[in-house]
């Protein structure tokens, strides 16, 4: 790691490991523009905005730049101004500024950067091609017009998700960013995980936007608006009302929800109780019955896509339950028939999520009945922020209102599960047999916590070990696919999150990168903490609920075959 | 018409490289010299065996001009606009050739799908501009007339046939 001192405008600033001039210059308190340039991703130079001048007046990007001991550069010379609103001027020329009615209007780094260096006119027009709108996916809507080929769509997609759905095509003016052959993304082996909108910094591509649905349901009288709230959300949603990182605002979210009209509000915890007991059942079935192994956990539905798509040997290896909103969705409609048949309102749930596979899942045909989805509509994070702001109400000064029952209580162990790691620990914590206080600290400190990419750790149930691996990134659940594959690698269950930090890191939530995820991790397990109850199995509604199912019953609520 | 790529040949060659990811333009221009242009499957099944992104594969096949992603004639008809080509009235022929195929817009191959026509930057035969090569047999100092001529007989060579 490179140690030393750089001159930045004729200031001394020590480094200490950073990997770019960037990062120096940003941590010395100057906010250099970039649009390509995240630290999660690789340094790819395109956008050319975060240049400097070093002492003999050469111009080169900071984001591949290497830190050296005494380098010396400017970074507002007259020349680099005139180069970023030059490169303004160029990307505006080629983009469709239609802002005002723009998904992204408000949040777009191009319209921010041109606010900021003064760019008032364009004094080229756009001679591109007119291209077409790709709206096929259930999660994402692609705007070509709109795409200033920074590529960080391309990188996320390649790097972190391991997809590579999308990629420059063409050269030159005719470049753009589309899937092979110009396909739509419902063409291709897309897993709706949604990181290329997280990511992207126009509105090239935008989270499929069902606002308006959410609405009218709200509005209508005849309709009964019945909600869940993913983990994930309450440690986000309050970020875009100026609350930090991490805060837990899942009471003030369930009053802005009464607010506004929504009739019942419930938390997916509870389901995720459901989901703890029925996997963990499974899996000690498992054991006994000889596998297969290892065993995948479902509740991720850009993982199950992906199996399904590229890996289609592991399907039944994964988990046969439900994930937590599917489950929360067929307790719901079991609920609300006969109440519906009662008052003739008709039951409309709201899933509130931090993904946007969400939106995937619940379109897919096993989760529909009687020509109905399970779960009527998936909002994301975002798009909850959205209506909250709509509603002109500010979450931070709501009063606290806990979730409804009977379905708004859950376990500590279920509240962790919008992060990576979360679901592995709440199965581990049902299983094992000593259910004492320090085992739950132990479980702290193991290696289900933390932030690499894939974490082993082995535990003992009864009088067998368990080998466990949680993964995170979907890039790193095929590296440890291939090694199983290969042979070199065993595990009996392993957790897989799409997203890199989980669910946290959903790209339905407002970006944030790496420190802001941890945050939100760390939000997750002060609720933990501070839940009366830290186990699946003692959810009083849970358990009750359970007793009363029959088998038959069981299956057909928490379960799912997706081979058929 | 190149119809018909054998996708048996096709994996041949990728494997003849080791099916190694820095082969992939080598792979590509060793099918292309095959069958003269990368069909959709083509580029799939490179994918597949190379372990990258079809999305990756159509961005090389699409950045380089030399690939084609479009089946070709049976005669390509190349007509030269390099420098000297172009001062000695190259366009008027390429315009001639284009209005006698009947090719509209973007369309390279004829309907019959006998001819491809293409431009070529310079084929180094400035002496004898300008220049047109069928099936890179070479045709020097062209009118548009003698173009029309030429197709006209190799299309009576097809009837024949």
């Amino acid at each position: 790691m490179a140690k030393g001192i750089m001159y930045i405008d004729g200031q001394r600033v020590p480094f200490d490991g950073e990997t770019n001039v960037l990062s120096v210059i940003r941590k010395a308190g100057i906010e250099m523009p970039t649009f390509c340039y995240y630290s999660d991703l690789s340094v790819y130079g395109a956008c050319r905005m975060c240049v400097v001048e070093d002492e003999r007046g050469k111009i080169e990007t900071s984001c591949s730049m290497k830190p050296r001991d005494g380098l010396s550069i400017r970074t507002n010379t007259a020349r680099l101004l005139k180069h970023r609103r030059m490169i303004l001027e160029l990307l505006l020329a080629s983009h469709n500024c239609s802002c005002t009615t723009c998904e992204k209007s408000g949040d777009c780094r191009l319209q921010e950067l041109a606010m900021r260096f003064g760019v008032r006119r364009v004094r080229f027009g756009d001679s591109r091609e007119e291209s077409q709108l790709d709206d096929s996916s259930p999660a994402v809507v692609r705007d070509p017009s709109k795409c200033i080929l920074c590529g960080d769509c391309v990188r996320v997609c390649g790097e972190t998700i391991g997809m590579g759905i999308i990629d420059f095509a063409q050269r030159g003016y005719n470049m753009r960013v589309s899937p092979a052959f110009n396909r739509t993304l419902s063409e291709t082996h897309c897993i709706s995980c949604g990181q290329c909108s997280a990511v992207c910094p126009t509105g090239a591509i935008t989270v499929y936007n069902q606002i308006g649905k959410a609405w009218r349901a709200i509005h209508d009288p005849k309709v009964r608006t019945v909600v869940q709230i993913a983990p994930a959300v309450r440690v986000a949603v309050g970020e875009a009302f100026g609350l930090p990182a991490g805060s837990n605002a899942l009471d003030q979210l369930v009053t802005a929800l009464k607010y506004m009209g929504v009739d019942e509000i419930y938390d997916t915890t509870f389901a995720a109780d459901f989901t703890t007991i029925e996997e963990s059942r499974e899996f000690l079935a498992r054991l006994e019955n000889g596998g297969p192994f290892p065993m995948f956990t479902s509740c991720c539905p850009a993982w199950v896509k992906y199996l399904e798509l590229e890996n289609p040997k592991y399907l039944k290896h994964i988990s046969t339950c439900k994930s937590p909103m599917e489950m929360f969705a067929s307790i719901v409609r079991e609920h609300y028939q006969e109440k519906d048949a009662q008052d003739g309102r008709t039951t409309f749930h709201i899933a509130i999520m931090p993904c946007t596979a969400k939106k995937m899942e619940a379109a897919r045909p096993q989760f529909r009945h009687n020509g109905k989805p399970d779960v009527d509509l998936v909002l994301t994070t975002q798009e909850i922020i959205n209506m909250i702001k709509e509603s002109g109400i500010q979450l931070p000064q709501m009063e606290l209102e806990a979730p409804d029952l009977p379905f708004g209580l859950g376990s500590g162990s279920a509240t962790i599960y919008g992060t990576t790691g979360g679901v592995a620990e709440a199965v581990v914590r049902h299983c094992m047999p000593d259910k004492s206080r320090n085992t739950l600290r132990a479980l702290e400190y193991s290696p289900l916590r933390g932030n690499d990419s894939i974490r082993e750790a082995t535990v003992q149930v009864g009088d067998r070990e368990i080998h466990l691996a949680v993964v995170h990134g979907l890039i790193h659940a095929q590296e440890l696919l291939k090694e199983i594959d290969a042979g070199n690698a065993y595990y009996d269950l392993i957790e897989v999150m799409t997203c890199p930090g989980g669910c946290v890191g959903g790209a339905g939530q407002p970006y944030g990168l790496k420190q802001k995820k941890q945050e939100r991790t760390a939000g997750l397990y002060a609720a933990d903490r501070s839940a009366p109850f830290k186990r699946a199995e003692y959810n009083p509604v849970v358990t009750s609920m359970m007793d009363a199912y029959t088998p038959d019953q069981r299956h057909d609520l928490l379960h799912v075959d997706y081979t058929k | 018409m190149s119809t018909g790529i054998s996708m048996d040949r096709v994996d041949q060659i990728i494997d003849s490289y080791g099916c190694q990811r820095h082969h992939l333009i080598a792979i590509m221009q060793d099918i292309q010299a095959e069958y003269k242009y990368l069909s959709p499957e083509v580029l799939e099944r490179i994918a597949e065996k190379l372990d990258v992104g079809v999305a990756k594969v159509y961005s090389v096949a699409t950045f380089y001009e030399n690939f084609s992603l479009e089946a070709k004639g049976k005669y390509i008809i190349k007509v030269c606009d390099g420098t000297a080509c172009h001062v000695r009235k190259s366009q008027p022929i390429y315009t001639a050739i284009r209005e006698y195929l009947e090719l509209e817009g973007k369309q390279k191959t004829s309907a019959d799908g006998l001819f491809t026509l293409e431009t070529v930057a310079c084929l180094g035969a400035c002496g004898l501009a300008p220049v047109v090569t069928v099936n890179d047999k070479v045709h020097s100092k062209m009118t548009p007339e003698l173009a029309i001529e030429l197709l006209e007989e190799l299309k009576k060579e097809e009837a024949a046939l």
